[in-house]
């Protein structure tokens, strides 16, 4: 029964899991570096700008794009379901619960991950592949401060700003559609939604959520990056790891933060 | 690019968000009532609460005059015993009531509070006397096959 | 005498893991004001002695002295003092992809020092010259051909006079002229600035011509070493099919393998 390819597969099965927490551990100490190092970003706050640039404004289009589009799916959906219980007035409250506690802070950082976290893979990956990297150690200014901590806190800062703006923009599609458009009333689309909008349970828990998701992601993304073996396919492999384990990490974030906030409502 | 043209983007890019922010803060959510109004405590005991959750409204006439702060059980009466936060500016007679009431069909519950008509008011820390508890769907289903099965059976 | 050695290197191995030594019990040393050449065929060991003169890994064993300091014992700060005083010519010039050729050499001096930014566009405008590419301080790494960003990369390299310069293959992938520019700035940067320049690479004739002294690597184990004129003269079959670029000798032309008829069935 244990013949020999059993016994290999096993042993390959093993060689695997204990890789995959060598490098996780790994992982966790280049997170534990990167705070470490992050005095420089903060004395050099230009540097910190520069990064917002290329992933903060950068992404803002398609955040707003697909948040607007996102906002009017949700009126349309929402009027059909509500409206088999002639309870089409709560359609503001539908549109705004649902983009403010989780599609604002799960779908941006899904977005995020897949066009400013793969970008941010890249250009890492490309620097160590074309021994930028190794040229900035060798001239004594440490990679990690220098091009890894200010890239971090870019993105950490970036996503609760454009989860926001997803989630504003998403309530203005909801509306767009459900009284432009269907002709919901007005007045109680907004009453309403003010209403069952708390601030500190709704709106602080979706940007916290952010922050969450921001910092895992900003994460994986540099991690990945920085670890990717110095070849053309590694740096490709790595970009899509990236965006894979983001999307996984952000949907497992979720579930366990929606369970602790939301557990008493 | 630019230093200075980055840093318009960027900065465009902060206002942008801190902007959403706050659109959400004001115009979606309630941050704009209850910032940090003075309140007295009442409190009031009903056999059954139903749905009734903390934080959820307390009205009367249809304003929001308070938050319900508390929920526990009182094991010597064996009934609910309800705490609730009620801006100072609002004062209740010593006779008045409190209802569960249900906002809407499928709405939440909230409390009601109906003015009484003595002198005296309530301060911080009474309780009002006369409850009327949260209707019940099973004990209205079962009250209601009750009537049905008597009508049926009487005129026989 | 221990004094002129800039670099001295006693017995130093080095392997990834047990069954895979890449260096053995290496002596050299490199006196200062040299440009001294460290050459064998790929995957002889070369880059990695490099790395460890540079600090990049501690060696399995011996010791490796840079200015009289053993380079893998020193700390994080340590280090970063002693590199700020060494300079790398990486293969294809590694230029920091979004800065222009200007920041690019300039990236050092602003790291490190505190000087205006007068007295930075003085200095790297005259690093440029060195290296004949003063008008093209305004372009980017992307618009530059392979050789123009080595010569910005050496400019780099050198910005804040290093004492120990560095050259990893600088001659692969040139064209002739290239190659004759970078040979002659090799020669002329070491001597101008007073540094010691090691040089790793398996062109012969380019840097037989330029250097003082050869240390010849055949997989991980110092073979030979001599003056470049020692180096051609040598009858060693090692050395002197690398030298003259012998297609067959010691090192084999076929990949180990079968004999030939019983392959083909004849046997």
């Amino acid at each position: 029964m244990f013949n020999r390819g059993a016994i290999i597969n096993v042993r390959n099965v093993g060689h695997r899991a204990i890789d995959s927490v060598l490098r996780l551990g790994y992982a966790a100490r280049f997170f534990a570096l990167t705070l470490a190092h992050s005095g420089t970003s903060f004395r050099r706050p230009r540097l910190i700008v520069r990064e917002l640039y290329f992933t903060g404004v950068l992404s803002m289009i398609i955040i707003l794009v697909s948040g607007l589009f996102v906002g009017m799916v949700l009126g349309f959906q929402g009027y059909q379901t509500l409206k088999t219980y002639g309870s089409e007035s709560a359609l503001g409250i539908l549109v705004a619960l649902s983009l403010v506690r989780e599609l604002g802070p799960v779908v941006s950082a899904l977005l995020f991950a897949s066009r400013a976290g793969s970008a941010m893979t890249a250009e890492i990956g490309l620097m160590k592949a074309t021994e930028q990297l190794s040229a900035m150690e060798m001239m004594a200014v440490d990679p990690i401060a220098r091009v890894v901590a200010p890239r971090f806190w870019a993105g950490v800062i970036s996503m609760p700003l454009l989860a926001a703006m997803f989630s504003a923009m998403g309530v203005y599609g909801g509306y767009l559609i459900g009284v432009v458009v269907i002709g919901v009333d007005e007045g109680s689309f907004w009453a309403q939604m003010q209403s069952a909008v708390d601030f500190r349970e709704d709106i602080v828990n979706g940007v916290i959520k952010s922050i969450v998701f921001g910092i895992a992601v900003t994460w994986i993304a540099l991690f990945e990056g920085y670890d990717a073996p110095p070849t053309a396919e590694g740096v490709s492999g790595a970009t899509t790891r990236t965006v894979v384990t983001s999307s996984l990490a952000i949907l497992g974030l979720d579930f366990i933060l929606t369970a602790l906030m939301f557990r008493g409502i | 690019m630019e230093r200075s043209t980055l840093d318009l983007w960027v900065g465009l890019f902060v206002v942008a968000g801190l902007g959403a922010l706050t659109i959400l803060a004001l115009k979606v959510g309630n941050m704009g009532s209850f910032g940090g109004a003075a309140t007295y405590q009442l409190s009031a005991s009903f056999t059954n609460i139903g749905g009734l959750k903390p934080r959820a409204a307390v009205k009367s006439s249809g304003v929001v005059v308070g938050r319900v702060d508390s929920i526990a059980f009182d094991n010597d009466k064996f009934m609910a015993k309800v705490i609730m936060n009620i801006e100072t500016r609002y004062k209740f007679p010593k006779d008045s009531s409190a209802s569960v009431l249900t906002a809407g069909l499928l709405g939440e519950q909230y409390i009601g509070i109906e003015g009484g008509a003595e002198d005296a008011m309530l301060a911080n820390g009474d309780a009002l006397k006369l409850t009327q508890s949260a209707v019940v769907l099973e004990k209205l289903i079962g009250q209601f096959m009750f009537d049905k099965a008597a009508e049926g059976g009487s005129p026989k | 005498m221990a004094a002129d050695n800039l670099v001295e290197i006693s017995g130093v191995s080095y392997a990834y893991d047990k069954r895979h030594p890449v260096l053995t019990g290496i002596d050299m040393v490199i006196p200062r004001g040299q440009v001294v050449a460290i050459m064998g065929i790929s995957g002889s060991g070369k880059t990695t002695l490099l790395r460890l003169i540079a600090g990049w890994f501690k060696p399995t064993r011996g010791s490796v002295r840079v200015n009289g300091q053993l380079i893998h014992e020193l700390d994080h700060e340590g280090l970063y003092r002693m590199r700020r005083r060494m300079g790398m010519l990486f293969q294809f010039g590694a230029l920091f992809t979004d800065l222009s050729v200007f920041d690019n050499v300039a990236f050092q001096i602003r790291e490190h020092t505190d000087l205006p930014e007068a007295m930075i566009r003085d200095i790297v405008m005259m690093k440029l010259q060195a290296v004949g590419l003063r008008g093209a301080h305004a372009l980017m790494p992307s618009e530059l051909s392979g050789g123009m960003a080595r010569r910005v990369a050496l400019a780099r390299a050198t910005a804040l006079d290093p004492m120990l310069i560095m050259y990893d293959e600088p001659f692969t992938g040139l064209d002739p002229i290239s190659l004759g520019v970078i040979r002659n700035l090799v020669k002329k940067l070491n001597d101008a600035l007073g540094s010691t320049s090691i040089v790793v690479t398996h062109d012969v004739q380019e840097a037989l011509d330029i250097v003082d002294y050869v240390y010849y690597l055949s997989e991980g184990v110092m073979v030979a070493h001599g003056t470049p004129e020692q180096m051609r003269a040598s009858k060693d079959p090692l050395v002197h099919q690398f030298v003259w670029g012998e297609a067959d000798g010691p090192v084999a032309f076929q990949y180990p393998s079968r004999n030939f008829s019983e392959e083909l069935g004849l046997v």
